[in-house]
């Protein structure tokens, strides 16, 4: 079975290897003619101002945070569902119970208007 | 362990990849072609027969373009993007079957890169990383279209992941297994899809919104960032962001085809081992094309409801659907009547409705309000 993640890894290697050889080869064949107008940040024609990275809503960073949450969530399902033929209806019942205790949660969420993009 | 491993893995690793690069140029080509029909237009027809070797002529073009820096970029980031994305959208084909396994010089070779026992989780775990490069492109390139577009991207992809991985739930509880060998040969005589087409839509819908295809290609609306978080790449750079979403489009296809529609299975495939990668060929060729439909057909939808989409209708609805999956097989097994095995597509399809009922019903009062 490690085998198999080797090959993975040799996956990886050519993977990368071929992106690099990408770059690599446009920055070779390309004409390389620098000058201010090029690199300033676009802007659609307009001067720019100001920094490109500033500051984000704080919605972005709700979500991310909420995705933490109901992704793992995702992952505890996964070795519940190789298992739950054997579980039977207990499993199933404990899993209901675990998704609910979830959904309170997911339900605060929404009503706090975590979930709104006006 | 001798070296004869290692120049399998080398080649198959390298013809996995050179077959999904040839697949992401005549992908380009496809979709131009497909698209211009739909909009009653002949498309490229130019260069070589048919135009067919027009994907050659713009990675010629693409490799003679200068490749610019803007001057207040995070050099070592902005070079690293790419790359980072390109790879996941490479490696995430190297747990998928596109056949059985053949003999070559006494040595039976399979045709898939990787068998391992959490392909799944695999799969998952990859798709995950791709949101990196293209918050990382946004952000090193400072500038405030990509920065907006790069945010915009990570928080649409980790949104649509949740229902993803639910999708991705319900095939495992129906196939008992995470190994994608187990899941395809589970098919054997329904295919998933019929058993739970509305997992199926769910993982098509949410993959639509993983590769920011039309109707939620949010990130790059041209109208308002110009293009998302590649505004400032050019040339070969530029091309790897275009390659890992378009390899990322053939890969999605081929996955949704292994997990719910039999993945290489078909008439006569465990006769001839060349018949599984046609199979798979002709599926994934099928499933691009409704891609390409959709974006043919559908607009782009406004930014918050496609959030509220993910959020308040795809989550519930996967976990409903994961549920009845569970509760079905389960009430067959205990009670052993297939009857309540064979109820499951239908008692989906009944909570799609209703959530579909209460979109619309949602919609209608809006509409009221607004008046």
């Amino acid at each position: 079975m490690l085998l198999e993640y080797i090959a993975i890894a040799v996956m990886i290697a050519v993977a990368t290897l071929i992106a690099f050889i990408a770059i690599g080869l446009g920055e070779l064949l390309g004409p390389k003619k620098k000058s201010e107008a090029k690199s300033m940040p676009y802007e659609s024609g307009m001067n720019p101002y100001g920094e490109g990275t500033r500051r984000m809503p704080v919605r972005f960073y709700l979500v991310a945070v909420l995705f933490i949450l109901f992704d793992i969530e995702v992952v505890f399902f996964l070795p519940w569902a190789i298992v739950f033929r054997q579980l039977g209806i207990f499993g199933l019942i404990e899993m209901i119970i675990f998704i609910v205790i979830l959904l309170v949660g997911y339900v605060y969420a929404w009503k706090k208007g975590a979930l709104e993009w006006e | 362990m001798d070296w004869t491993f290692w120049l399998e893995w080398v080649l198959k690793g390298f013809v996995l990849c050179l077959v999904l690069l040839t697949g992401f140029a005549y992908l380009t080509y496809y979709e131009r072609r497909a698209l211009a029909r739909m909009q009653n237009r002949i498309g490229p027809n130019r260069a070589g027969p048919q135009g067919l070797l027009q994907p050659i002529a713009d990675a010629v073009k693409l490799f003679f373009k200068e490749e610019l820096t803007p001057a207040r970029a995070y050099k070592i980031v902005f070079f690293l993007a790419p790359i980072v994305t390109v790879v996941p959208s490479l490696i995430i084909a190297a747990v998928i079957p596109w056949g059985t396994s053949f003999q070559l010089f006494g040595r039976t070779i399979t045709l898939y890169v990787a068998d391992i026992n959490v392909g799944v989780l695999y799969l998952m775990s990859i798709a995950s990383i791709a949101v990196y490069g293209i918050v990382l492109a946004g952000w090193s390139s400072n500038n405030k279209y990509a920065m907006l577009g790069g945010m915009r991207s990570s928080a649409q992809m980790i949104s649509y992941e949740l229902a993803l991985g639910l999708s991705f739930v319900t095939a495992i509880l129906l196939a008992n297994s995470m190994r994608m060998i187990d899941i395809v040969n589970a098919q054997s005589s329904w295919w998933f899809v019929v058993i739970q087409p509305v997992g199926a839509l769910i993982f098509w819908i949410a993959t639509l919104a993983e590769v920011n295809r039309a109707p939620f290609d949010m990130p790059e609306a041209e109208q308002e960032l110009t293009a998302g978080y590649h505004a400032e790449y050019s040339g070969m750079k530029f091309a790897l962001f275009f390659m890992a979403e378009y390899q990322k489009m053939i890969v999605i296809c081929a996955i949704l085809a292994t997990l719910f529609f039999g993945g290489y299975l078909g008439p006569f495939v465990d006769k001839f081992w060349f018949l599984g990668p046609v199979y798979m060929f002709a599926k994934v060729f099928i499933l691009l094309f409704f891609m390409i439909w959709v974006r043919a057909t559908w607009p782009r939808i406004r930014y918050d409801r496609l959030m509220s989409f993910g959020w308040k209708v795809l989550v519930p609805l996967a976990l409903a659907v994961v549920f009845i999956t569970a509760t079905g097989i389960l009430l067959a097994q205990e009670l052993n009547n297939q009857l309540y095995f064979w109820a499951i597509p239908f008692v989906s399809i009944v909570a799609a409705g209703i959530a579909v009922m209460m979109i619309y019903r949602e919609l209608r009062r809006k509409a009221y309000e607004r008046a």
